[in-house]
Formats: C-alpha cells, sequence, structure tokens
C-alpha cells in the first residue's frame, strides 16, 4: 500500500494506491496516515477512488486516523466505491465522515 | 479445491494468516462470477469478518492454525461453513453484534466492534457451536436471485 500527496485549493488530496484497506494492511494504513497528515493544516481529503474493497478492520483504521489528527486538521473522503460506501452506511459512519461523490466536488466544495 | 460452479460446492483450507485470508477472499469471489458485484463484495464483506475473527482472535497473531471453508450453493441462497482448531468463543456463543451507538465526543469513537455487527446483519442463520477442539460457524447468504422471503 501507498499514498500518494497532492495540495489542491487549500485542501491536501491523499489518494490511496491500494485495491483493499483490509485486515493485512489496517496497521500499515494508520502508520501511513500519520506521517503523511504530520504538520498539515486544514482539509485532508481521503481519495479512495482505486480501493474497492474495505472490512471492519480498515474502517477501524481510516477512524483511528481521524482521532489522531492535529488541531485544525479535518478529514473528509472522497469517490467510494458502492462496496465502500456501503460498509459506511452500514455501520453509520457515513454521519461521522464528510463524504463526496468525487475530488472535484470535494475540492470545490466549501462545506467544511 | 473444487470449483463450485458445477458441483455446486468449493472447499478451501488455509492458514490463519491475513494474507492466506485474502487468497481465499479472492477464490471465493473468483468462484463468484455469475452474481452481480454488489452481491460479491457483500459476501467478501461477510466472510472476511467472519475469517479474520478466527485469525485475530480463535487463533491470534502468535497462535497460527488452519482454517477450513465450505460454500455450498442452493436454493435458498450461499451456505457457508468456517472450522478451526482455536480458542472457542467467550462463553461459547456468537457475539449478537449489536450497533453501538455513536458517541457525540471524538476519542469515543469506536475503531473495531464492527464486525460481529456487519456478519449479523448482512447474513442469515448464524450458528456457533464447539465440537472437541473445533470451532464451527455456520450462515446463509440470501443471494443469486432467490426468492425473497426465504
Amino acid at each position: 500500500m501507498e499514498f500518494s500527496i497532492n495540495a489542491s485549493d487549500g485542501a491536501t488530496i491523499i489518494t490511496v494506491q491500494a485495491a483493499r484497506i483490509d485486515a493485512a494492511v489496517a496497521i500499515r494504513f494508520k502508520d501511513l496516515m500519520q506521517n503523511a497528515t504530520d504538520g498539515l493544516d486544514g482539509r485532508i481529503i481521503l481519495d479512495l477512488t482505486q480501493v474497492d474493497f474495505i472490512d471492519s478492520s480498515g474502517l477501524g483504521a481510516i477512524v483511528a486516523s481521524m482521532k489522531q489528527l492535529q488541531p485544525g486538521q479535518k478529514l473528509e473522503l472522497a469517490s467510494l466505491n458502492t462496496n465502500v460506501d456501503k460498509v459506511f452506511r452500514l455501520t453509520r459512519m457515513d454521519t461521522v465522515f464528510p463524504i463526496h461523490n468525487d475530488i472535484r466536488t470535494a475540492v470545490s466544495s466549501h462545506a467544511g | 479445491m473444487k470449483a463450485m460452479t458445477g458441483s455446486g460446492t468449493l472447499h478451501l483450507t488455509f492458514p490463519s494468516s491475513p494474507l492466506s485470508v485474502r487468497r481465499a477472499l479472492q477464490t471465493v469471489v473468483t468462484d463468484l462470477q455469475g452474481f452481480d458485484l454488489e452481491e460479491r463484495g457483500t459476501v467478501e464483506l461477510v466472510l472476511a469478518e467472519a475469517l479474520n475473527n478466527v485469525a485475530e482472535h480463535a487463533y491470534g497473531a502468535e497462535d497460527r492454525g488452519w482454517i477450513s471453508l465450505d460454500c455450498t450453493k442452493e436454493r435458498d441462497g450461499l451456505h457457508f461453513r468456517i472450522r478451526d482448531e482455536g480458542r472457542p468463543m467467550p462463553d461459547g456463543v456468537a457475539p449478537m453484534g449489536d450497533p453501538a451507538p455513536l458517541p457525540e465526543a471524538l476519542e469515543a469513537m469506536p475503531e473495531g466492534g464492527f464486525g460481529w455487527f456487519l456478519i449479523r446483519d448482512l447474513s442469515r442463520d448464524v450458528c456457533y457451536s464447539r465440537q472437541g477442539d473445533v470451532n464451527e460457524l455456520t450462515f446463509r447468504m440470501r443471494i443469486g436471485g432467490t426468492e425473497a422471503g426465504l
């Protein structure tokens, strides 16, 4: 699993370059997020375009990443595939994270 | 391993490591090509939760063992049976998996405990039993164009 990180219009976009956020990579995901978000300020948009599967361990790792944010940082999600979106809805985590249909609308959104 | 197409059953045995679980899931999902993407995703999710529980709790990271998975396609859906020789479920029963109420405080947000909720929510007829040194979990998933209400 790797991330690519881009700054765009006052937000930082972290693109997960992996098809799965599951039990096998949950700890690595959390570590990568800690490194990637360290020192950032403002909106952080997690781009899940490439992710087609997430399990409860992966979901837990995203929740943990939100909890380890520093003051002034805000985590949002974008571009959830059908099966990923379903896990967020079933667990009601879609009420905890701002979720955007795609990166373009996420970046232009000033709801944050 | 027997392909499910034709015979209607699939049997896999694999070690309780996260990567072996991942490969087993891919084998099952590949075998379900006839189902639509969302149905396959649901099967993969429920199986992932059940198998990860075995790897992480019945065996644990320090104590690897074998997991056996059977899948049978029947008229009322897909029937799954998972067996392992790890520790029994606490109190001998499978967790109810009630959804936790969402707390107001960020620090109290749950990072785990969603697994059994997802299994219970997305499958039917969940049954856990301990037979000698073996855990057996069976459940059914109502997919594949099966009639509503079955």
